[in-house]
């Protein structure tokens, strides 16, 4: 069985360590390549096609996606192993939808756990709860799970599926995972009203054993991947939300009574 | 648990202080300059020891004193706030010729009165011939001074100040007073016997050293009459009550031993300011405040006599008084060492000499007094091992959060036993403190000379590649045609020949210069507070301490290590690159200041025109030379396609800094070549050499003498600082960056490694921030690094500053073991420090 995690291959665009906003403690980032939401803000546009693309840099073709083993994604992420023994990290599967390779993802997964480290992932939990998350939980320590919007248009609109799936799999999570943090992206335009962010804390709380609930706010810094790519970046007009809005939308959603924060 | 964190709010007073000291620029005085001009005058032809120690008295007892206003600790070396003293005993020439424009010069400016260049002038009429300068350039052997006329190292510190890098008895003074040293000295004499072969020697040192004592207690004395007259002027009855308070302080310390925490703090102070009027050597450290002046906090904190609130006042008062400190350099070393820094260290935390945890009250209350003042001085510094509380870590993580550079971190788990390797005893080992940027040594009984020299060692990586030649003159040694080496263990070879040959030679120069030293400039006064000099009858400055070492510092580490990767991998291994290309390469720094052949007539008819012009007779002679450098030069369009591509293909080499153990063994060998040669040396005093691997600030200036690199690294560019990656070249990450780092021999660099980190705030917000950075510094010592410091600040930040300076006048930043305001460093320093990898956290 151990043989057979370590070699299951996978698409990764990027290994990233000294992360520090994706989990507790310091942690090395494993992004996989692909994703079945496309949201017009993404910050990691070059990750959301399964496909290996080429970006191109300040001029410089940079090729995105490579194939490896587990073994090889674990090479890396245990050279940090000393920093997550000392800080509580380990690491962090994103993408893309790191899901969205579940096989791939569950080996990772699993490995980490076989070599004794702490593991998280940050998923949109846009699968199958039955053939996949069953499979994830049994591996995984931090659960962050994006919620963007109650709204099922809305979401539908700005992300290119509905919603569904997400709450279903969000109440099913809640009681089975070792511990669930509920991340909203905060964004201008979409779902950066009081109401909005309230109704997706109110729903946050109502899931048993959440207790956590993160606002992360909007930033630009992922817009000139889509010139680099060569796509059009579809919310060129919005700003980052001011500290003042931030805190405003944060005392909302703490009248859920969870534990909220801005920042990851 | 041994300690209760007291948090307490800075007063208004420390505010009013910290305004009164900045309000104008720091100026030069004259008062010292003249006094001890006068003494000498007086004494010609009595032992230097003798000489030495009447000055000290004859200043003390003539320099203008003064309070500030509201000041609870008195004691100021210039009467102009951040103002300073003159040392002409040591150099004087430089500041003669630099009257008209120091004042102006970019690093480091003073304001000098005409009133005091003449002063000035006239008293240096008496010192031609007579300095430590002089007579150590006589002492060194000429092939020494073609070396540094080459830039291959430089000794300029101690060749044009006194030596400092002390950190003495400041507890002996707090228990006993100068009164119980003066009667430990008077017992030794007691005890010769004139018929001792060394009779004369030791009696003439003791008496020295009691005149000295005699001279601080006098000076204390002057500034009780002062405070008294100040009470009896002052129509402030709070104010009135402080200077009576204050005068009575002055009258029992630091004649006596001290009897509260205010005549503790008062006691250090005096101590802390003579050094720095006794001589102009810098990095005189305070060390392990937090120690010695515990017991004297816990007394009157257990008899209800001092209020935690109060004894943080008092500490606010001495960080401010520490910034009142100054010293003038010369223009080239100021840019060395900008910032107006004297490298006070005040180490924190760590262990007990039993091998205990040592953290107390005041460990926390001296890590809050900086983050009350937010100045430079004192070079905060805190000991970590696996001992050290979490809350130290903590509170730690909380000052380097507010971006002012401080503390530094350093780790007891290399550094004690680096020490215990070095000859110190377990006991000694584990009491050590920091001197300077980054030193460790056994407090009160070393004489470290620990910033010897700063060696450059990407210029030996140049004498390899031109077979020792630099400049048409042979300055290193032949070590063969490097075009017909054959693999990279021939490389090295001539590496380590280079190196071993140029450490000689920075030797003589640094044994030249202790000489001189010792022959001119003995110190009497910090000889009675170093352990064994009284009982040895003999002055520091003669080995009169008990641990005697030479340290001089290594830089380039990173550069040379890539560098020798890119050799490794580009002309042995792929084979992709001819070594006589790579030479080329270099030769015309990658071809980027290469002239293209039809503007070299041009060229020359201007630069003849120019000599000519200038009024000089030009021969066809004189043309035909200059067409000849000019002409070397010349690279054809294809030549330069070649060299600027193969430093495209250096760049995308592998770098120190990313945690590849392949490159990072380069960094191994290269820092190691110098610190193994270092350490089969000896200095004068009986002690031996060890190397450190830091630049202070000389990266910067010293680089600009430096040749392309093999590293990519172009003609007059910044060399790595320290042992850091070279700057932007660590991409994968803080984690990555420490891991490479933590894999050089920092334990064999006894005299120090330095490693500068930068990071955004961002990267330190909330207590998950707090953590993980204590977590980060923790791992890179369980990693066995030995130093770690960082700037936290955005670039925004340092580019919005350089644009508008008027707006950062109190910005501080982490220089290289030293904090400074980013404002009054120079330009390319201060791009330096924006260029150095900002590490986020993502």
């Amino acid at each position: 069985m151990q043989q057979d995690i370590y070699s299951v291959r996978g698409r990764i665009a990027d290994i990233q360590r000294f992360s520090i906003h994706d989990g507790p403690g310091i942690r090395t980032i494993v992004f996989l390549k692909g994703c079945h939401f496309r949201c017009r803000w993404c910050c990691n546009p070059e990750m959301q096609e399964y496909g290996i693309q080429t970006m191109t840099v300040n001029g410089v073709p940079k090729t995105i996606g490579r194939d490896v083993t587990v073994e090889e994604v674990m090479r890396e992420v245990v050279k940090d192993r000393d920093f997550f023994r000392r800080s509580g990290g380990g690491m962090t599967l994103s993408g893309g939808e790191c899901l969205s390779q579940p096989e791939f993802a569950i080996a990772l997964l699993a490995a980490a756990k076989d070599m004794g480290l702490n593991t998280a992932i940050e998923s949109t939990a846009f699968t199958s709860y039955e053939n996949v998350i069953t499979k994830v939980l049994p591996h995984l320590d931090n659960f962050l799970m994006d919620i963007k919007h109650m709204d099922r248009a809305k979401h539908e609109a700005f992300i290119g599926k509905p919603n569904d799936i997400v709450l279903e799999n969000a109440r099913k999570i809640a009681p089975n995972a070792k511990r669930l943090v509920i991340r909203v992206p905060t964004i201008p335009g979409f779902n950066d009203t009081p109401a909005e962010i309230g109704a997706i804390a109110r729903f946050a709380a109502s899931l048993p054993r959440v207790e956590e609930l993160h606002l992360l706010p909007y930033h630009r810094l992922g817009q000139d991947k889509y010139t680099w790519l060569d796509r059009e970046y579809t919310l060129p007009d919005i700003l980052p939300p001011t500290d003042e809005h931030m805190q405003m939308l944060l005392a909302e959603a703490q009248k859920s009574g969870l534990r909220c924060q801005i920042g990851g | 648990m041994n300690y209760t964190i007291h948090t307490v709010e800075k007063t208004a007073r420390i505010d009013r202080l910290i305004e009164h000291l900045f309000k104008n620029p720091p100026e030069i005085e004259a008062d010292r300059g003249v006094l001890i001009t006068e003494s000498y005058r007086s004494t010609e032809g009595e032992p230097i020891v003798t000489r030495r120690s009447k000055a000290f008295y004859h200043i003390l007892e003539n320099i203008p004193i003064t309070i500030r206003p509201e000041e609870l600790i008195v004691g100021s070396a210039s009467v102009a706030p951040r103002g300073c003293q003159v040392f002409p005993e040591y150099s004087f020439e430089w500041l003669e010729s630099e009257f008209d424009t120091v004042a102006t010069r970019k690093a480091d400016p003073f304001y000098i009165s005409e009133d005091a260049k003449a002063r000035l002038h006239e008293a240096y009429k008496y010192w031609k011939g007579k300095t430590t300068n002089e007579l150590a350039t006589g002492y060194m052997a000429p092939e020494t001074l073609r070396a540094i006329r080459h830039n291959i190292f430089t000794t300029g510190n101690y060749f044009y100040n006194g030596i400092g890098h002390v950190c003495v008895q400041y507890d002996k003074v707090l228990s006993i007073g100068f009164a119980g040293i003066r009667r430990e000295a008077q017992q030794a004499l007691d005890k010769l016997s004139v018929a001792d072969s060394d009779f004369v020697k030791r009696q003439h040192f003791l008496q020295a050293v009691i005149r000295s004592c005699d001279a601080a207690i006098l000076y204390a004395r002057r500034y009780a009459k002062l405070a008294e007259e100040q009470a009896a002027a002052s129509t402030d009855a709070q104010r009135r009550k402080e200077l009576m308070q204050i005068a009575e302080n002055c009258r029992r310390v630091p004649e006596n031993g001290a009897t509260t925490f205010w005549e503790a703090c008062q006691s250090f102070w005096f101590v802390q300011m003579l050094l720095q009027v006794e001589s102009s050597g810098h990095s005189i450290s305070p060390g392990r405040f937090d120690q010695y002046m515990y017991p004297y906090f816990r007394k009157d904190m257990d008899a209800g006599r001092i209020t935690p609130e109060f004894a943080q006042e008092l500490l606010d008062c001495i960080w401010v008084k520490l910034n009142d400190l100054n010293k003038v350099r010369d223009a080239a070393s100021a840019e060395g060492f900008a910032g107006y820094s004297l490298f006070q260290n005040l180490i924190v935390g760590g262990q007990t000499k039993e091998g205990l945890d040592a953290t107390n009250d005041l460990s926390f209350m001296c890590l809050q007094a900086a983050m009350h003042v937010m100045l430079p001085a004192p070079s905060l510094s805190v000991r970590l091992w696996n001992g050290s509380p979490h809350d130290l870590r903590i509170k730690a993580a909380e000052l380097t959060r507010t971006g002012i550079g401080l503390p530094a971190y350093y780790n007891d788990e290399v550094i004690i036993p680096s020490l215990l390797s070095r000859g110190l005893t377990i006991e000694d080992a584990r009491n050590y403190c920091i001197i300077g940027c980054v030193e460790p040594q056994c407090p009160g009984k070393t004489d470290g000379w620990h910033d010897a020299a700063f060696f450059n060692m990407c210029r030996v990586m140049e004498l390899v590649f031109q077979n020792g030649m630099d400049d048409g003159e042979m300055v290193g040694i032949p070590t063969g045609d490097v075009t017909k080496m054959t693999c990279m263990d021939d490389v090295l070879d001539a590496y380590r020949k280079q190196m071993d040959y140029l450490i000689e030679l920075m030797v003589n120069s640094d044994n030249a210069i202790d000489m001189a030293h010792n022959e001119l400039c003995p110190l009497p006064f910090q000889s009675s507070l170093v352990e064994d000099c009284i009982g040895r009858g003999t002055p520091m400055q003669c080995g009169g301490a008990v641990y005697n070492f030479t340290g001089p510092q290594g830089f380039g580490v990173a550069n040379v290590a890539d560098g020798l990767y890119a050799i490794n991998e580009l002309v042995f291994n792929s084979r992709k690159v001819t070594m006589a290309d790579f030479k080329a390469a270099l030769d015309h720094n990658f071809g980027e200041d290469a002239i293209g052949e039809t503007e070299v007539a041009a060229i020359v008819s201007e630069v003849v025109h120019g000599l000519i012009s200038a009024g000089k007779t030009v021969t066809e002679q004189d043309i035909a030379r200059v067409a000849a450098i000019v002409g070397s030069k010349v690279l054809t369009a294809e030549q330069r396609e070649r060299y600027k591509n193969l430093r495209k293909m250096i760049n995308a080499l592998p770098k120190f800094g990313n945690d590849i153990p392949e490159v990072d063994a380069f960094a191994r060998k290269a820092a190691g070549c110098y610190s193994y040669s270092v350490e089969k040396h000896k200095n004068p005093r009986g002690g031996i050499y060890q190397a450190g691997l830091y630049p202070v600030s000389a990266n910067v200036p010293l680089g600009a003498q430096t040749g392309a690199t093999p590293d990519g690294r172009l003609a007059h560019e910044p060399v790595a600082d320290g042992v850091s990656p070279c700057a932007g070249m660590d991409t994968n990450g803080p984690t990555a960056a420490a891991s490479s780092v933590a894999r050089l021999d920092h334990a064999n660099a006894s005299n120090g490694t330095l490693y500068n980190m930068k990071f955004h705030p961002s990267a330190l917000s909330g207590r998950s921030g707090l953590e993980n950075f204590a977590a980060l510094v923790h791992t890179y010592f369980d990693k066995k690094g030995s130093h770690m410091q960082f700037n936290v600040v955005s670039r925004e930040t340092l580019l919005d500053a350089q644009a508008h300076p008027e707006n950062y006048k109190s910005l501080v930043v982490r220089v290289a073991g030293y904090s400074a305001l980013f404002t009054t460093l120079s330009r390319s320093l201060q791009d330096d420090i924006i260029r150095r990898t900002e590490q986020a956290g993502f």
